[in-house]
């Protein structure tokens, strides 16, 4: 790249830079360039229409910037452009989220491929604007895809993989790229972003099917579908959920031909001998792997296991990586209320399955963006490492 | 009417567009339009008036009769036609055909 390309916004060569989670987003939303992006800002995820809104005023995308009065808004307008054969992305997180929850099991129902780039934050009450999963696992059943990312290349890397799995015709599901708000969002790190042109290449041409624009076929959505039709049509996106993993694997495998990056719907670290696991997911993995070679510096044989792919879940897979531990922890940053918090329940319920009855200790960490310190996952890996297993659930970082 | 399975049915919610042509609302009809030609005038204010589609008129605008697939028998035609050129009466009548 020549060193004066950069100001003109003219950039043809791959590169490593240093950005945010959100800014790498808003790039990859720069180099997709989607046909509409209806955006309502909301912390922590404003910087990405923020960021991206610089890119229409500069004339670096073709998108319609559609800036509406809320979320419910936002992700209604960005429904209505996808079914009609627009390719569609927007941003949010937290109570933003939650407003436009009524819209998202709609946008699944109508198979809108649209690719989201969730900001986890804590939802209110009270008013907290950092970290946790609770406003994406409330959309866990609302029929979205959802991948939840460690650090800022996957997110970008999701973002444009995200598209084609998306709009893959045997999938058409909406999907939620999920990122830790602060954590990942706005730290800087090195990304390598790829060329423009390749990422062109790799996502082409967006080829809807039933295009309320296809003027030739046309249709009409979202018909009253009573005792007679609904259970078929939910039936069906059931089944579209089924597909995801077939064709997940496949976009991932030709975008690690690409850039030498895999991302496995679970990644494995230390596993394969490991006694004591944590189970863990996002940006939190970070201070379990570096606990992990602690711990091993000592003589445990411990190991970590992140869940990237949440929806659909890959239970077998995680069955499967867990099925030699002894013992197990399982770290959830949202709370099950009356119930045991989501990952857990989830994590239960594959091992179940796979008849593999081991010991199993939740923990509730981070809410509110409370740190999740090595010492916080070194207390849970000390549980499992001196046999203080229990059906009750257990608190990380929290003051009694 | 045997019901579609999930593997048969259009996905996304859709249906074909434009369904409505095929359906016969002329089932619901007690009371007929009846058209006299010889009093018509062809003012076309019932082709206006038509909640339907039910007035047929040729491309120069002459009301050329009535379409019982579609008419409900609301009777509006009747009641703006200044010549009385069209008469409601019971289906009953009709039986017959």
């Amino acid at each position: 790249m020549k060193s004066d390309d950069r100001g003109k916004g003219v950039i043809h060569m791959p590169r490593k830079d240093i950005t945010s989670g959100n800014w790498a987003v808003a790039e990859a939303m720069r180099q997709v360039n989607p046909d509409v992006v209806a955006a309502y800002p909301i912390t922590p995820s404003t910087d990405i229409p923020m960021k991206f809104s610089e890119f229409v005023a500069d004339g670096l995308v073709d998108t319609n910037l559609v800036t509406v009065e809320s979320e419910h808004s936002a992700i209604s307008a960005c429904l209505a452009a996808s079914i009609s054969g627009a390719r569609v992305m927007t941003a949010s997180s937290a109570n933003g989220v939650a407003l436009m929850h009524e819209i998202f099991p709609i946008a699944a129902s109508y198979r809108a491929p649209i690719v989201f780039a969730l900001v986890n934050r804590s939802l209110g009450a009270p008013i907290n604007i950092h970290c946790d999963h609770s406003d994406s696992m409330a959309e866990r059943d609302s029929s979205w895809i959802q991948l939840y990312c460690e650090d800022a290349q996957e997110v970008y890397d999701s973002m444009i993989m995200g598209v084609r799995l998306a709009e893959h015709k045997d999938v058409l599901l909406p999907v939620f790229v999920c990122q830790d708000g602060f954590i990942t969002s706005h730290c800087f790190e090195p990304v390598e972003f790829l060329d423009d042109e390749q990422v062109k290449d790799f996502i082409g041409e967006r080829e809807p099917i039933n295009s309320l624009l296809d003027i030739k076929n046309p249709v009409a959505y979202g018909s009253l579908a009573l005792t007679d039709y609904y259970f078929e049509i939910k039936r069906q996106q059931i089944e579209a959920m089924k597909q995801v993993r077939r064709v997940y694997d496949e976009v991932s495998r030709e975008f690690a031909s690409i850039t030498g990056r895999q991302y496995p719907v679970i990644e494995t670290y230390k596993t394969d001998d490991a006694d004591h696991i944590m189970v863990i997911m996002s940006s939190a993995t970070g201070a379990a792997k570096e606990t992990v070679d602690a711990l091993r510096e000592k003589g445990h044989k411990v190991g970590c296991l992140r869940i990237r792919m949440f929806r659909p879940f890959p239970a077998t897979e995680i069955a499967d990586a867990l099925k030699k531990a002894r013992n197990i922890a399982v770290c959830d940053r949202a709370a099950g209320y009356g119930a045991p918090a989501p990952l857990f329940t989830e994590i239960k319920s594959a091992l179940y399955d796979a008849g593999i009855h081991i010991p199993a200790n939740s923990y509730v960490y981070g809410l509110g963006g409370r740190d999740f310190f090595p010492h916080n996952a070194e207390e849970a890996f000390m549980d499992l490492i001196e046999n203080r297993v229990s059906t009750e659930e257990k608190y990380l970082g929290l003051r009694e | 009417m045997k019901l579609k399975g999930w593997k048969d049915l259009p996905i996304a919610t859709t249906v074909p567009a434009s369904t409505a042509e095929q359906v016969e609302t002329g089932q619901w009809r007690s009371m007929r339009p009846v058209w006299d030609e010889e009093k018509c005038i062809h003012c076309l204010q019932c082709w206006v008036q038509c909640p339907d589609r039910s007035i047929k008129a040729d491309e120069k605008g002459n009301m050329t009769g009535i379409e019982y697939f579609y008419c409900k028998g609301c009777g509006l035609c009747a009641a703006i036609c200044p010549k009385k050129a069209i008469e409601m009466r019971p289906e009953a009548e009709f039986l017959e055909e």
